[in-house]
């Protein structure tokens, strides 16, 4: 009992940094529809620029996770405005967006293997490790500072969609692009918006990621988990994101503790077909029939 | 011609199977395939456990790894290409990478994430021209015919397509079963070209290096797509030094032809007789005087 309880502990403080990846996926998808692959690029830059404030600044921690959320909130917005704006413009189809996300991908990742090097960096022990006893479970106290920043950062981001005036601008938009242009929203406003906020999130993610592993150009590799949760919670929900993530971390987890480590990636993605296969909408997206 | 020049164009043939295929499933019927290596390396492991463990000849080895490659593509596709949006593209690439991981983790059979060593070499450059040209002329009269022009119209207008009558799920699907059993063929050769494999070289980098090719050739071109193949595998080669910008320049090839030039390099373009004679006589016109007077 104790290890089961002990592994949806686990499971759930490794969900909840998917989520905050997930969360940029879905918010991407629910306003220009198509699936952001650079967004891998932008979580492991974030990661990047915290370890550049910490280690090579010397910021506190604090401003250094917050160079790597502005940083790469300002990268996401530059992204989108680079390679997906002029696409957009030209009403291009959508295939193009995810082909120029691949692209951007590519470009991330490889350039940043050419200029800072292709090695693993570890991030200066800026965390507490050792773990607390809770009657017999034994809960990383990293595990749990994760989890709250986390859940912190997704409580304000649903509170800003769901809560705000701005939120509902940007559900307006992701409802009908067209017609919230003639209720006089500005959807470049929107969608840069929209993109800062993934990006942001993202970038908090890719810090946690490099304190709780390691750092290195391919770790956009690990936001492959984070799609596949948006997947299974339903592209474009942001609340579909969340339970979708905190569910593939914690499945992954036991499959991880009471199958074999060496499936649990293989257990991911076989969910992620399975979802396809039987409710393509995920658990939470509305079934709807995109036209063509 | 040296060893070396050999080693390069039996690779390019190889790679060219597989873009040829990836070509008419991306290009000309317009289905985002993230995963072609997961096909490569069905086709690949196939073609390398009948050879090597069983003895086969190449030949049975070859036509295993085409049925195997096909009948993949038949279980992925039949429930993704009903679908609109990424779900195919997101369908490929999970395939892939679960291939990937199967392949890595049932060692008995594949050797696990060391591969499968000491493949008997079969592939020579007249066996790699031979079966680039079968694929040629598959291709290239498919998407001549009647069905390659129902192909192109799902790309453009699917609901139109659908309207006038065309049956958009079996195309898409013909296509893509077209396209698996090129790369489980391309797979196979290369198994036996390279003469050992693991799962490393079937990786999501394989999958973008392919579509990066047909991106740069031009969708709607199979002249591009050669063009682009024996560009971009020969090009790494020459330029050894520049290796590492390689991919960083790919990155920025992909997003700038998808701004600039969606169509990509050679348009649709073909090179055909008739279209050689009439950009010949569209060269001629230009060197006219009283033209370039008029011009001027």
């Amino acid at each position: 009992m104790n290890m089961v309880l002990q592994q949806i502990i686990n499971g759930i403080s490794i969900g909840a940094v998917y989520a905050l990846i997930s969360v940029g996926y879905s918010l991407v998808y629910s306003i220009l529809k198509f699936s952001n692959f650079a967004h891998g690029g932008v979580m492991m830059l974030g990661s990047y620029f915290g370890l550049l404030g910490l280690q090579y600044l010397g910021l506190p921690f604090p401003l250094a996770m917050a160079l790597a959320i502005v940083g790469s909130g300002l990268l996401a917005v530059l992204n989108e405005r680079v390679a997906y704006r002029p696409i957009r413009n030209r009403n291009s189809p959508l295939l193009y967006l995810l082909i120029s996300s691949l692209g951007v991908s590519i470009f991330f990742e490889n350039f940043t293997i050419v200029t800072i090097g292709p090695n693993f960096r570890t991030y200066p022990p800026v965390l507490p490790t050792d773990s607390l006893m809770f009657g017999g479970l034994s809960v990383g106290r990293l595990d749990i500072i994760i989890f709250v920043m986390a859940a912190v950062t997704l409580s304000l981001l649903t509170w800003l969609v769901y809560g705000t005036k701005i939120g509902n601008a940007i559900r307006a938009t992701s409802y009908n692009m067209r017609v919230s242009r003639l209720m006089g929203i500005n959807p470049d406003m929107i969608v840069a918006l929209v993109f800062f906020l993934a990006g942001a999130s993202a970038g908090l993610g890719g810090v946690l990621f490099g304190i709780k592993y390691t750092v290195w150009p391919q770790m956009g590799i690990l936001t492959l988990k984070a799609f596949i949760a948006a997947v299974v919670g339903g592209l474009g929900s942001l609340p579909g994101a969340v339970v979708g993530a905190l569910l593939l971390g914690t499945a992954e987890t036991f499959a991880a503790a009471f199958v074999s480590s060496a499936f649990r990636d293989l257990f991911s993605f076989a969910l992620m077909i399975l979802i396809i296969l039987v409710r393509p909408a995920g658990l939470f997206g509305k079934i709807t029939e995109e036209k063509a | 011609m040296s060893e070396y020049t050999i080693g390069i164009l039996i690779l390019a043939c190889v790679n060219l199977i597989s873009v040829l295929g990836l070509s008419l499933l991306t290009g000309f019927t317009g289905q985002f395939n993230f995963g072609q290596a997961g096909f490569m390396a069905i086709g690949a492991y196939t073609a390398a456990i009948l050879t090597t463990r069983l003895g086969a000849p190449m030949a049975v080895a070859i036509a295993a790894a085409m049925a195997m490659s096909g009948l993949a593509s038949v279980l992925i596709g039949y429930p993704t290409l009903r679908l609109k949006g990424d779900y195919f593209a997101i369908g490929t690439l999970g395939f892939a990478e679960a291939i990937r991981l199967v392949i890595e983790n049932f060692d008995k059979l594949t050797g696990g994430s060391r591969g499968i060593p000491r493949i008997q070499t079969y592939t020579t450059l007249p066996v790699a021209l031979a079966a680039v040209a079968v694929a040629l002329v598959v291709v290239a009269s498919y998407i001549g015919s009647t069905h390659g022009r129902n192909c192109i119209a799902i790309r453009e207008d699917e609901m139109a397509a659908e309207a006038i009558g065309v049956d958009a799920f079996r195309y898409k699907q013909v296509s893509f079963a077209i396209n698996a059993v090129l790369a489980g063929l391309s797979g196979a050769l290369l198994a036996h070209y390279v003469g050992f494999i693991q799962p490393s070289m079937f990786g999501l980098v394989k999958s973008t290096e392919m579509i990066v090719i047909v991106i740069f050739g031009g969708m709607q071109s199979l002249t591009g797509a050669v063009i682009a193949t024996f560009l971009l595998t020969a090009l790494p080669e020459v330029l050894r030094a520049a290796m590492a910008w390689r991919l960083v320049l790919y990155g920025v090839l992909v997003v700038f032809i998808m701004i600039v030039r969606p169509e990509g390099v050679m348009g649709t373009w073909e090179l055909s007789p008739r279209n050689v004679k009439a950009a010949f006589a569209r060269l001629r016109s230009k060197a006219r005087p009283e033209r370039a007077g008029k011009a001027g």
